[in-house]
């Protein structure tokens, strides 16, 4: 029976092999040694029909609880436009290639150059790169350029206030690439600059790796820290939450050498954790250390406007081992998703998300206090939509309750504390159920 | 395809938005101290939704795309892709699941990994797949992660060497440097495989494995290949199978039959994903069950891989089944093996012989080089295609020929759209005997002409405050 993805009829089939001058299909594999050969059936489903696919996926889909989140940590459920998934779908876009061929190549090279302006101007850097895979790999890949930029010193350190699957990834390209890393342990919920000092003096240390907003929620004060790891010579790397780079003090502003972070909170869906999109962004200075594509404007031969992948000397398809990083497909198609984004919100837009989220976050944090049954963990301490407290109750046992009331709330830290997070979507009366709730138990 | 020549940043006037959000009803919280706020502008472009809309669809109409036409493109595997699977992705109950929700509030989602795996697994022979890298480099990098903590699981701390063949993708050798591995290169045969005796002396207790493709770039099936696992098995290394070329393997030969230990699939070529103009992607990790065992060591991507490319993925799976694996592969090597045929009175063929899904040539036979006008290169013939309406095949790649033009058609193209193809090659091969310049001067109807390249890479303009 023919498939509707495969439109070969038998008549096809047999013009085309008696062209190539062979008697069957099977003679095309001639080559592969009989013990090479699957033998047998495969174990594999039957080939469903379209509407089968689709009941098959209604089905999985109804299996999972729709829980209103209240968490953030990483991922953050941010409102979606719906213009964005309507233009992301476009065939010219989703089914496109990567665009080496950039004459017929100019939609995608033209959106990543807007999606390089826009990345610069959220964190005050020079130059963009056109996507990493998420946050945690582009901050693996800021250790590794700083490693590579700053000769004869192979130790960087992370923050302890690192998200805690930053520092796992980090920790994994380290333990392989042949980087020593030493975790800062938090102070006071921070990161403690005098702990960085004391690790810099040793005059071994090439990067210094800290969160812009931390695992805690806390937006950390980098006064200090620019000035500090330069001069030892060593790179300073932000990780940022981009959307609260409309409002918060930008890696540019503290004098960071690189900003790294994951594009989701500009309205990507959550979808389980992916597909998201890593940023990077560097001062000039940096940018021939830069991992992954970079599009950059020229012009064509009768002088107009074009794009063009450029700086290709770092890739791999050029430089094979020598490679600046082994990154080839990168997240484009999220990148267009963001800049779709940033481009209906405007700078005004994106800090009314943060406005919103931060009022939610704030009444939130306070009204749970006033339940009774939390501590303060870093009271004083600047937030914006995501915070932690301690819970009086056992916090597994409250994300579990919070879970059966139809809540994903109060994520349990590693600490010992429960996480929370509030974003523009959620409203003042869910937030009020939530609050009900965990009273309740 | 027509010129359009605006950015978002030039449609921007202040006071426009394309936005609406709820009134907020929350009390004010408290202001960030003045040291922590931003005090730098933010030029964003202030545009409305209509202009956003006809902005990025005038951006779209520059852009080929497998929808629009024939993507001919070695090492990538630009099948159709199913629309089915669009839909699948975007459901709710998939799209807003937060990735730290507890196992137990979605089963759905784990069925899919769970079914996910078991089909990779009957698929290729492999053991068990981790879903979480992002792409094929990264599924590269992560598997090489794997082969060096089995090694040191055991004791074997010495395996710093890793081999890689002179055919390989660029990512290999870059993916083995990141990894903290030293890359060793084994020389192909002019027959276009592994050179065997070649490959006996550089085996010893530092190697840590060997990294194949197989169909190779070349597109020709390892022939060796049960006897290279033998040597490489029996100095205590471990084969890697880059999974790029598996597609002409589906349904007739599993790489672990073939004796490899780790390899990764590309979702986004075998398994119809969207390419999606340069990602995301998907590159799964097949593993035996050895290897396996250092698994909960390593952790490459923040939560579980790029979920809406595997659902995509699985939902492919489900509509090929069983029943059409074997056509996806035999189809595909079907129409490699009739262009080859068709074209090689024409374009070089450096290697004869039956090939998998691609084949290289060595451009032109007749280049139409004359007096002081220097012949159509391979750059030249691939320009020229994009004339004609199809996106050029992948060139000078592998490096192992000058001239190196790679064709991959797979099995989603009809013997239509290869028969015209063909005769556009043909043609364009007709073109250059006549007169190179026709083809030195394409495309001649894209939205641009060939730009200048050298002039972006010395002065960089790299956003769009830079063109101001």
């Amino acid at each position: 029976m023919a498939h509707p993805y495969l439109p070969h009829t038998e008549a096809d089939i047999r013009a085309m092999l008696e062209r190539i001058g062979v008697k069957t299909l099977d003679d095309l594999y001639a080559d592969v040694p009989e013990l090479c050969r699957k033998k047998g059936a495969y174990a594999l489903p039957d080939a469903m029909s379209e509407q089968e696919i689709r009941d098959c996926f209604a089905a999985l889909e109804a299996m999972n609880a729709r829980l209103k989140v209240f968490v953030g940590q990483g991922a953050y459920d941010h409102y979606t436009p719906s213009v964005i998934p309507y233009l992301t779908q476009r065939s010219e876009f989703i089914t496109a290639y990567t665009p080496y061929q950039c004459e017929i190549s100019q939609g995608t090279l033209r959106y990543i150059f807007e999606y390089q302006s826009m990345i610069c101007e959220l964190t005050g850097m020079d130059v963009a790169n056109a996507s990493m895979y998420d946050g945690p790999t582009a901050a693996a890949e800021a250790m590794m350029m700083c490693t590579a930029s700053v000769r004869k010193k192979n130790r960087v350190l992370l923050s302890g206030t690192l998200l805690p699957h930053v520092l796992k990834v980090v920790e994994t390209y380290a333990r392989f690439h042949g980087v020593d890393l030493t975790v800062i342990p938090a102070e006071g919920g921070v990161t403690p600059l005098e702990a960085v000092k004391a690790e810099l003096a040793r005059d071994d240390v090439a990067g210094v790796i800290v969160p812009s907003i931390n695992r805690y929620g806390i937006v950390e004060d980098h006064a200090g820290f620019a000035e500090a790891v330069h001069s030892v010579k060593a790179l300073l790397v932000e990780y940022c939450d981009p959307s609260a780079l409309a409002v918060v003090k930008t890696p540019g502003e503290w004098d960071a050498d690189i900003a790294v972070g994951d594009g989701q909170p500009l309205g990507l869906p959550l979808s389980y954790g992916g597909p998201y999109v890593g940023f990077m962004a560097v001062k000039k200075d940096h940018m021939r250390k830069m991992p992954g594509r970079i599009v950059g404007q020229t012009a064509d031969k009768q002088g107009r406007r074009a794009f063009v992948l450029t700086l290709q000397a770092r890739e791999q398809h050029i430089k094979r081992e020598k490679a600046t990083s082994n990154i080839c497909s990168n997240e484009s198609l999220m990148a267009l998703w963001v800049t779709i984004y940033l481009s209906l919100m405007g700078p005004e837009g994106l800090r009314e998300v943060n406005r919103i989220s931060a009022d939610g976050a704030h009444y939130l944090h306070d009204e749970l206090l006033k339940t009774g049954k939390f501590e303060e963990v870093f009271p004083g301490k600047p937030f914006l939509k995501e915070f932690v407290l301690k819970p009086k109750e056992d916090a597994a046992a409250l994300q579990a309750r919070l879970q059966k009331a139809g809540y994903l709330a109060a994520l349990p830290t590693e600490e010992g504390y429960v996480s929370f997070c509030v974003t523009e979507k959620r409203t003042k009366e869910e937030t009020d159920r939530l609050v009900a709730a965990v009273k309740e138990g | 395809m027509k010129y359009y020549d605006k950015l978002i940043f030039e449609l921007s006037r202040e006071g426009r938005c394309g936005y609406s959000l709820p009134i907020n009803h929350f009390p004010a919280a408290p202001e960030l101290p003045l040291q922590l706020r931003r005090s730098v502008s933010l030029r964003l472009p202030e545009v409305s939704e209509p202009e956003v809309v006809r902005h990025y669809n005038n951006l779209s109409q520059m852009n080929f795309g497998v929808d629009t036409g024939f993507y001919p493109l070695g090492s990538c595997t630009m099948k159709y892709n199913p629309k089915i699977n669009e839909e699948v992705a975007a459901m709710p109950g998939f799209a807003a699941i937060h990735p730290l929700t507890p196992d137990g509030a979605v089963p759905g989602v784990r069925k899919v990994y769970e079914q996910m795996n078991t089909a990779l697994a009957e698929i290729t022979g492999m053991h068990t797949f981790t879903f979480d890298p992002c792409a094929g480099a990264h599924g590269e990098l992560t598997g090489l992660m794997l082969i060096r903590t089995y090694h040191m699981r055991r004791g074997d701390m010495a395996r710093t060497r890793i081999i890689v063949p002179d055919s390989a993708h660029g990512t290999n050798p870059a993916s083995a440097a990141v990894c903290g591995l030293e890359v060793v290169e084994v020389k192909s045969l002019a027959n276009g495989r592994i050179d065997v005796e070649a490959l006996k002396p550089l085996l010893d207790e530092t190697v840590a494995g060997i990294m194949m493709t197989n169909p190779n770039t070349l597109g020709l099936f390892e022939t060796q290949i049960l006897e290279i696992a033998e040597l490489v098995h029996g100095v205590g290394g471990l084969l890697y199978y880059d999974g790029a070329n598996m597609n002409p393997m589906l349904g007739v030969v599993r790489p672990g039959d073939m004796g490899f230990d780790v390899m990764h699939l590309n979702l986004h070529k075998t398994f119809s994903t969207p390419h999606g103009g340069g990602g995301p992607g998907s590159g799964p990790v097949g593993m035996t069950a050895a290897v396996a065992e250092g698994l909960p060591e390593i952790k490459v991507s923040g939560f579980h891989g790029n979920f809406g490319v595997i659902l995509r993925a699985y939902a492919y799976i489900l509509s090929i089944g069983r029943e059409h694996l074997r056509e996806v592969g035999q189809y595909s090597v079907l129409g490699a093996n009739y262009i080859k045929e068709c074209l090689k009175d024409m374009y070089r063929l450096p290697i004869e012989g039956v090939c998998k899904h691609e084949f290289v040539f060595d451009g032109l036979v007749n280049d139409g080089a004359h007096d002081d006008v220097p012949g159509a290169t391979t750059l030249d013939v691939a320009k020229r295609l994009l004339d004609y309406g199809y996106h050029a095949p992948t060139i000078y790649f592998p490096l192992l020929f000058h001239q190196a033009l790679m064709i991959e058609p797979t099995e989603t193209e009809s013997k239509e759209t290869i028969d015209a193809f063909i005769a556009v090659m043909r043609k364009i091969a007709e073109e250059a005997a006549a007169d190179p310049m026709i083809l030195h001067d394409a495309p001649h109807n894209a939205p641009i002409s060939r730009p200048d390249e050298t002039a972006a890479a010395r002065n960089p303009v790299l956003k769009f405050w830079d063109t101001l």
